[in-house]
């Protein structure tokens, strides 16, 4: 089954290449500029794996998964950034981010996250799919 | 070293650093982009030794690409290079023009991330002022955050410099809601020591939405 990854960068020239480069891993990519359209581009469908930059104007990314978080708590959020200092990094995992990445990042080692980050959500989700059938079974007793 | 000496000294070490951070920053984005377009060549490599034909176009887009960023980071380390010498001498001649260059070069990225634009009006003609380099960049940087803090995102800012009969006078212009609450007080202790080091003066002027700085010809060369 194809992954369905959102890659958010305000470089273009890295955000087309990479984005060429794992569809031809045969992922399914959706890229944005900027985390505005990134949050737009989450009300229309659902992703395994969501990899973010974390330097961006108008909306940093620390902002930005903040708000990925409170949208979909079951995000996995990969961040992709340049050179981030050591509490940005903390914070981000204490946001919730399930992995980090720095730049130049070898496109195996992020194709391996992505992997590991969807199965991490297909857990999630049937963990979530179990317990409102139990609650469903209990309140109804059928 | 007295207190206001190490207050000016500390402060340069955190512009430094915060510029110095920077420019890494944008020096691991030159890299990643060169990274995956040569990623992507292997992957066009791999293809071709199993049958598909390479596009000579998709090669000389990426070779373009390449070079773009290239050019991308040699201006970003000439950039670095002028501001790491700026520290070498307390009182040297410098083109006013080269002094904001440098500086519009190494908020590039600030700026972005506020949403801000930068827009410099060129001097007419040539300008030198004898001056300490890198001072005078730390204070223009904390006058541009100052501005940047002021206008908030989407706005524009407006740079000139130009002569004046002792030396020479950079403004921020454009600087709307400069007496609105939410603007964090200017100038602070920090721009004041540094300017007094710098014999250079910061008028804040609501009236005319600018900051001025003059700076005063150093004698003391």
């Amino acid at each position: 089954m194809t992954e369905k990854v959102l890659i958010v960068d305000d470089e273009k020239g890295f955000l087309d290449v990479l984005a060429e480069r794992m569809q031809s891993r045969g992922m399914e990519v959706t890229t944005a500029t900027s985390a505005k359209e990134a949050l737009q581009k989450m009300e229309a469908q659902t992703f395994d794996a969501i990899v973010l930059d974390l330097m961006m104007p108008e909306m940093g990314g620390i902002e930005a998964l903040q708000h990925i978080k409170e949208k979909n708590p079951d995000s996995e959020v990969i961040l992709l950034t340049g050179q981030p200092s050591v509490s940005k990094g903390v914070e981000a995992m204490k946001l919730g981010a399930s992995d980090f990445l720095i730049k130049p990042a070898d496109i195996n080692e992020l194709t391996e996250k992505i992997k590991l980050a969807k199965a991490h959500r297909m857990i999630l989700v049937e963990k979530k799919t179990a317990k409102k059938v139990k609650d469903i079974l209990k309140t109804k007793g059928w | 070293m007295n207190i206001q000496n190490d207050q000016i000294g500390l402060g340069g070490i955190q512009f430094f650093g915060k510029m110095a951070a920077s420019i890494s920053h944008e020096i691991k984005n030159v890299l990643a982009i060169i990274n995956e377009n040569a990623g992507l060549l292997e992957d066009i490599c791999f293809m071709a030794e199993r049958g598909k034909p390479i596009d000579p176009a998709r090669l000389k887009k990426l070779s373009g690409s390449v070079k773009d960023q290239i050019r991308r980071a040699d201006h970003i380390m000439t950039m670095m290079n002028r501001f790491a010498h700026s520290v070498d001498e307390a009182s040297v001649s410098i083109d006013v023009s080269e002094i904001t260059q440098i500086l519009v070069s190494l908020s590039a990225r600030f700026v972005a991330m506020r949403g801000v634009v930068l827009e410099v009006v060129k001097p007419a003609g040539s300008l030198a002022i004898t001056t300490f380099p890198f001072g005078l960049l730390n204070l223009l940087w904390l006058c541009l955050d100052y501005a940047m803090a002021v206008v908030g995102p989407g706005k524009a800012i407006e740079l000139l410099a130009e002569k004046t009969a002792d030396g020479a006078r950079f403004r921020f212009g454009r600087l709307e809601h400069m007496e609105a609450g939410a603007v964090p007080p200017f100038p602070t202790e920090r721009e004041t020591a540094l300017s007094q080091t710098l014999y250079a003066q910061i008028l804040r002027d609501p009236a005319a939405r600018e900051v001025r700085v003059l700076v005063a010809q150093r004698r003391d060369a």
